[in-house]
């Protein structure tokens, strides 16, 4: 017997509902209000979030997807609501986080006209998108939901976005949940070709000083215990990039923790004596490398990766191996041995002794160690959202990350305003995986400066009308504190339009006008107290203000070009660094 | 505080390593040593799909890459089948290759500039010719095995297939007279089919 003929509207919710999609962060408008008005009708399996700004809704989409593992879905009208949704599309393709962005469109036949709110979205969007779909014919609108989930989460994920006309969204024809969809133009790789592999494993056999350097590609491919199994195997230390944090834990004696412009000075120091560099999953980032020339020198270069375009793309590999990070470590685990490698060991934990992480206990309330006091409180089981800045380098440094999707950040392109909604979606799938596990759910923290927090702050309402019990810090140093750093050390202390102090708000007042809960710490003996209140609370998100010094720096750092050996490791002294 | 820059072995001379990186990069190994750029010819086979050659266009822009010339046409099975020329350093356009291939709606990427190609191009040049011009016109026209696709009391105008080079030769010697119009297709290109790869 036939299908019965349903709207377009139907059909799109129902084939959301096919690919399990559990929540979809929205906000309507007039392209869309048929689908809002189906969704009345319907009450359809998942659960949509009206979020205060599209852009918004983005980054809640993309921190539940990184939390989770699944693909985050978002659904805007057209023109403004779907403008306002690229910064989180291009923060999303930077970092291959799997997102399917449902805009509205005009109708098919005043497409290009200049209509009401009407914009080009796909033009918009081409280079920021694994790839874009225009429905044109409501009979293609499952299938084309079906290869846009697909293309998402595969291969190197990353965000498609599906513009969806007035007209076909009113179409009616019937809904069939397609069993396969073909496309011939898209293939992804999983195992990596055996002769490489085993040549990867020779050079990990004869390497004196082998040095893993881990990526967010990784955890990804949920290959994070592969990647354990096989560096204490072979003995082999690991560093980790910002996205990598959580791939390897931070306490094992085999980690040299984060590389790069602001990883410690141990690790950038391995990468530049190693024989042997093994990128997993790891895109050999400018923030990575500094000036690329002078980026380990001696060392030959595994490259492990699932994106063909990646492989050898700034850095020539000795050894490019494509496939799925997982599959490859799989492939290479049965192929390497112990190997005992005392010298290269001990050689690290002398540069670690030399120079590690630290600042100064004088009394002032300093950020790194509110970081360290929230991982002592959840012992590292926690999701870690930060935002851009000082904060997020901060965050990466002090948290000692142990488990995979415990930290999640906005390291490709950088959005200040990040934090809060990311962390809002985080949690919403962390709760509802808590739920269906009946477990209690991991804390999610969102770390901010408080310049960035209020870029998004919108969405505190949306978090408080969802009693998620985020735990929102905010990092108040009455600056820009990033740029105003780069200002001091770098432009002759001239604070250009970095001060915030003349228009901050008081935070706890704006956290409680929320319905949240705001508490304010401003001496470092409160930070233990002030956490323990925070985390009393359970049924609202809860805003710790820390008033922390203004003068804080983040060290070490490697200067904008500089080579990686070249690290300031204390506060920049101008004739030293002349 | 103090304390600067951490003591750094900045060696002046080049490791083994970074001379492999810097000629498998195909960079120069000195500063008077020119990078490894040339002129590519690339067939992209791809979905006929709406937006499609836009991704393509746009990969090459993106990257800095102006195209020299590009033409599209429909071929079998509802694929679009394009041929770009572009000049660049050979390992930048490796990876624009690569990330072709990555698109979705691209089915196949040739670079066939190493290879043994046929490439064809086709010119129509309108010039002004007198009734007393013409039989001169056509005789260049004929050494360019030419023809004759528009005559006017005061004009004819012609269509030239061929290599590029030929297409050129073409529009040189007509500049001999007074051009009105050129209009070139951009190339098409094709791998050739060798005898012997069928035997084997
Ligand atoms: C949307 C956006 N605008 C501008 C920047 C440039 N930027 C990088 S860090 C920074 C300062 C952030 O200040 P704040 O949020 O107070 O955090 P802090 O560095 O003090 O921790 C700025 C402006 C950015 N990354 N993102």
């Amino acid at each position: 017997m036939p299908e019965k003929n349903v709207t377009g509207a139907e059909i799109l919710i129902r084939s959301l509902e096919a690919e399990g999609v559990e929540f979809v962060f929205g906000h309507p408008g007039g392209a869309v209000i048929q689908i809002y008005d189906e969704m009345h009708r319907l009450q359809p399996k998942f659960e949509h979030i009206l979020v205060r700004h599209e852009q918004g809704g983005t980054h809640a989409a993309e921190g539940y997807a990184k939390a989770t593992g699944k693909v985050g879905t978002v659904l805007v009208t057209s023109g403004p609501g779907a403008t306002n949704t690229v910064t989180g599309i291009a923060d999303a393709f930077m970092d291959s986080i799997p997102l399917v962005v449902l805009t509205g469109q005009v109708p098919t036949k005043l497409i290009g006209n200049d209509a009401f709110q009407e914009c080009d979205i796909i033009g918009v969007t081409r280079s920021i998108t694994k790839h874009s779909f225009l429905v044109r014919d409501v009979r293609e609108l499952a299938s084309t939901i079906k290869k846009a989930y697909h293309i998402a989460r595969t291969g190197r994920p990353g965000p498609v976005v599906v513009d969806l006309p007035k007209d076909v969204i009113a179409a009616r024809a019937p809904f069939e949940w397609p069993e396969r969809i073909s496309l011939r133009g898209y293939s992804t790789i999983t195992r990596g070709e055996q002769g490489q592999v085993e040549k990867a494993a020779r050079m990990m056999r004869q390497a004196e000083r082998p040095l893993l350097y881990v990526g967010g590609g990784t955890i990804i491919s949920n290959a994070t215990d592969a990647l354990t199994r096989l560096a204490r195997k072979t003995q082999i230390p690991v560093t980790t990039t910002l996205h990598g944090l959580g791939s390897f834990p931070e306490d094992d004696p085999l980690s040299v923790g984060m590389l790069g412009m602001h990883g410690t000075w141990y690790a950038n120091q391995a990468v530049q004596n190693c024989d042997l560099l093994i990128a997993v999953g790891a895109r050999f980032d400018d923030r990575v490398t500094g000036k690329i020339d002078a980026w380990a020198p001696h060392a030959k270069i595994i490259h492990i990766d699932v994106d063909p375009a990646c492989i050898s793309k700034n850095v020539p590999a000795d050894c490019p191996i494509l496939g799925d990070v997982g599959h490859v470590l799989a492939q290479l685990e049965p192929l390497v041995e112990f190997r005992n490698r005392a010298d290269w060991l001990t050689q690290i934990e002398a540069w670690k002794a030399e120079c590690p992480l630290e600042y100064v206990h004088d009394g002032a309330l300093r950020p790194q160690h509110i970081i360290q006091e929230l991982r002592r409180k959840t012992g590292g089981h926690a999701v870690v959202v930060t935002d851009v800045g000082q904060n997020q380098m901060w965050s990466a440094q002090y948290f000692t990350y142990a488990e995979p999707r415990s930290h999640i950040t906005s390291g490709g392109l950088g959005t200040m305003g990040f934090s809060l909604p990311a962390a809002m979606g985080a949690a919403f799938g962390l709760r509802k995986a808590a739920e269906n596990a009946a477990e209690n759910a991991v804390p999610v923290i969102s770390i901010n400066g408080d310049g960035g927090f209020l870029m998004n702050m919108q969405e505190l309402g949306v978090a408080a009308a969802h009693k998620l019990p985020l735990k929102i810090v905010v990092l108040n140093n009455s600056y820009l504190g990033m740029v105003r750093q780069w200002q001091e050390l770098f432009h002759d202390e001239r604070y250009s339009h970095t001060h915030l102090a003349p228009t901050n708000p008081d935070f706890v007042q704006l956290a409680e006008a929320f319905n949240c809960v705001g508490l304010r710490c401003t001496r470092p003996d409160d930070v233990t107290a002030t956490i323990d209140a925070a985390w009393e609370v359970t049924d609202r998100p809860v805003l710790m203000e820390f008033q922390v010094i203004t003068e804080e720096m983040v060290f070490p750092m490697v200067p904008a070009g500089a080579a990686t050996d070249e690290m300031i490791t204390q506060r920049f002294n101008p004739e030293e660094f002349a | 505080m103090t304390t600067a820059t951490h003591p750094s072995a900045s060696a002046p001379s080049l490791t083994p390593q970074q001379l492999f990186r810097k000629q498998a990069a195909g960079e120069g190994l000195s500063p008077d040593e020119p990078d490894a750029a040339h002129r590519h010819v690339i067939v992209v086979t791809m979905e006929n799909t709406i937006g499609a050659l836009n991704r393509v266009a746009n990969l090459f822009s993106a990257r800095g890459f102006s195209l020299e010339s590009v033409s599209v046409g429909i071929a079998e099975g509802q694929t679009a089948r394009m041929t770009l020329v572009t000049t660049g350093n050979d390992r930048i356009i490796g990876q624009v290759l690569q990330q072709l291939n990555n698109l979705v709606d691209t089915l196949h990427v040739d670079d066939v500039t190493d290879e043994a190609f046929v490439e064809r191009e086709l010119c129509l040049v309108k010039v002004a010719a007198t009734p007393a011009e013409r039989s001169a016109l056509m005789g260049v026209v004929d050494i360019f095995r030419g023809n004759v696709v528009n005559i006017t009391p005061d004009s004819m105008t012609f269509e030239v297939t061929g290599p590029p080079t030929k297409i050129n030769a073409f529009i040189g010697m007509m500049r001999e007279y007074d051009v009105r119009e050129v209009a070139r297709s951009g190339r098409v290109a094709m791998r050739r089919q060798l005898v012997f790869e069928t035997q084997s």
